[in-house]
């Protein structure tokens, strides 16, 4: 699903420039669920933003759904990133003066569905985050966990192959993430590949592999042991 | 252009956010209202002295005599020049082609006696060609003819006042008129756009009125108007050759001002058209201004609108929103609030102006107006300028990397 070879991204600092990811390689096939940890400055978010087309990259090849990621202009990522990603972020992004069930409606209007359609289709998707009852509340009347549920169901509105989400639990409480991990857990049980960003050990733990980032590289890739609740 | 899922979109986030689209509405709004207020004014001071000056013709010509102030040829100063017949005969002679209306002149007050009701009032004894002249409009019966010329009839032409004074509610048409003892027939009421005054006059014809009162061929004054195929400048010099020729006619020095007066309506037309000209300048100039204002306030309130909405644009972007699609929706809103604005602020200026259109007669400021033309076109301007200055900053948010605009705080 995702295939990344020999990625390299540098920031210009002024004269200088910042070497952020130095020559990664990944492979995350369809359906898995992957965390990426690491401390800040490591080059995780700048992975995460590369990986969901929101920035470039300098070198080395990226393959998204099995297509080359090249010579993107911002008209191409757009449509790309409408087509197969679905983004959580950590402070939830949701639009300020759009109701929950227009802001999950929002990627669906971007692919030109009608009106109606996208309608129900939002409301299905509330429903599955078991938000319906909040659907025309505006995101200042909702609480955190709700908002990033909306986020969740913005996020799979499109039907994407891949939902990124950065940091979804990092403006949460531990019983309000806890139940957005579980809704995480849920869409990757369904069969969604599920890609998330966290600095926290007890996140990363209830995925099924975590790549651990130092420095811009790479530095372990390991299969969670799934402990069997007792 | 006419999708409506767009324009829910945009009909959204206008009504969700007032304070945003308030601003940008209250300048163009305002600049709309102030120029429509500025130019009306202007208009209004321009109709003031359009009105000022409709008195009489504009291209009148009057021919006054009086004492030499200075010694010519032997002569002494101090003597009394005296037009005569002869005079008219000579300038309509001289320049029949540059002249249209010619009439000599006789002018008394006199007293005028009405069954009781009596005053006195300049009674003028002209040509019928007079009545151009002095740009009198008759409202009922006739205008002195050639024929009450040439039979020295006893008839008058009385202004629409003398009428209301001496008749009342009634109509004086037919009525005669005791005129220092002497009974004259009323043939016409006149009204004159000139004013009270120049609706106080009675006309009678210039023959009978010699006849009786002035000694030979003797006259007062004379009036004309010059052809209106001349130019301004043609017809100052044509009474500057005139004055010459009667000066050397009746022996008056050259530099002599006040044996022969001729006063040319041409030369202050002249005068007012410059004026008129440096208002149009003045008012033009604040009509630009003004717009120059709108737009440099439109510009900044779009910038800020795009700066504001900078995370909101990152969001959708990260959704799927191509920057075609982020340019067209600022664009499309921005033109429909200054459209909008501009619309109403256009209504307020021309009500304003109706409602206060009266009151500002006494500060030379008539009838204010606007046209519609000129508002219309300066609202399309400031259309165009909000649309220019919410394409710039758009375009350039619509470039910015998601992941620039989605930290934006």
């Amino acid at each position: 699903m995702i295939k990344i070879e020999k990625l390299h991204k540098s920031y210009p600092m002024g004269k200088d420039s910042l070497h952020v990811l130095k020559g990664l390689d990944l492979h995350i096939k369809e359906g898995e669920f992957v965390a990426i940890m690491g401390s800040s400055g490591s080059g995780k978010s700048t992975l995460l933003n590369i990986v969901g087309l929101l920035d470039g990259h300098d070198e080395g090849n990226y393959y998204l759904n099995g297509q080359l990621i090249e010579n993107l202009d911002e008209k191409k990522a757009a449509i790309l990133r409408n087509k197969f990603l679905g983004f959580v972020f950590q402070s939830f992004n949701l639009i300020t003066y759009k109701t929950a069930v227009e802001n999950v409606a929002l990627p669906l209007y971007y692919q030109g569905m009608a009106r109606k359609e996208r309608q129900e289709k939002a409301m299905k998707y509330l429903e599955k985050v078991g938000l319906e009852d909040r659907a025309d509340h505006l995101p200042s009347e909702l609480s955190g966990g709700e908002k990033q549920r909306v986020a969740v169901a913005r996020a799979l509105a499109t039907n994407p192959k891949v939902v990124l989400a950065d940091e979804p639990t990092g403006a949460l409480d531990s019983s309000t993430s806890d139940s957005v991990m579980e809704l995480l857990k849920d869409i990757n049980r369904e069969g969604m590949t599920v890609f998330v960003i966290t600095h926290e050990e007890d996140i990363a733990e209830q995925t099924d592999r975590i790549v651990r980032l130092k420095d811009g590289v790479i530095i372990s890739d390991e299969k969670v042991n799934k402990k069997v609740n007792a | 252009m006419f999708d409506l899922d767009r324009w829910r979109e945009i009909f959204q986030a206008i009504s969700k956010n007032k304070l945003r689209t308030a601003l940008s509405g209250f300048t163009i709004a305002f600049a709309i209202l102030l120029f429509t207020l500025l130019f009306g004014v202007g208009n209004g001071l321009k109709h003031t002295f359009e009105k000022q000056f409709a008195g009489d013709s504009q291209n009148s010509i009057y021919v006054n005599s009086g004492r030499t102030t200075k010694p010519y040829k032997g002569l002494q100063s101090g003597r009394r020049i005296q037009f005569r017949n002869e005079d008219s005969k000579f300038i309509n002679e001289k320049f029949s082609d540059k002249i249209q209306y010619f009439s000599p002149n006789i002018q008394r007050n006199m007293q005028v006696i009405y069954g009781g009701e009596q005053n006195r009032y300049n009674i003028r004894a002209v040509y019928p060609d007079y009545q151009p002249l002095e740009s009198a409009v008759i409202q009922d019966g006739r205008f002195l003819t050639y024929l009450d010329i040439e039979r020295r009839s006893k008839v008058v032409a009385i202004g629409r006042l003398v009428e209301k004074d001496l008749f009342d509610q009634r109509s004086a048409l037919g009525k005669n008129l005791n005129i220092e003892g002497i009974s004259y027939k009323v043939v016409g009421v006149f009204n004159d756009p000139g004013g009270d005054n120049d609706e106080r006059y009675i006309y009678t014809p210039f023959t009978t009125f010699q006849g009786m009162y002035k000694p030979n061929d003797e006259l007062d004054y004379i009036g004309m108007t010059f052809s209106p195929d001349l130019s301004v400048d043609q017809a100052i010099s044509f009474s500057n050759l005139l004055t010459k020729m009667l000066k050397e006619k009746h022996n008056v020095d050259p530099r002599d001002q006040g044996a022969i007066r001729v006063r040319n309506y041409a030369e202050g037309t002249k005068n007012v058209q410059q004026f008129m000209t440096v208002l149009n300048v003045i008012i033009l100039f604040i009509g630009i201004g003004t717009l120059v204002a709108g737009i440099i306030g439109i510009s900044n309130i779009m910038v800020y609108i795009v700066r504001e909405r900078t995370k909101e644009l990152g969001i959708r972007k990260a959704l799927g929103a191509t920057p075609k699609s982020i340019v067209g929706m600022i664009m499309m809103e921005s033109i429909f609030v200054t459209a909008l604005a501009g619309y109403s602020g256009l209504m307020i200026g021309v009500f304003t102006l109706d409602a206060l259109g009266k009151t500002l007669e006494k500060y030379f400021i008539l009838n204010p107006s606007v046209e519609i033309y000129v508002v219309v076109g300066a609202t399309i301007v400031l259309i165009i300028a909000g649309t220019i200055a919410g394409y710039i900053p758009a375009k350039r948010a619509a470039r910015i990397k998601p992941i620039v605009a989605l930290n934006d705080e």
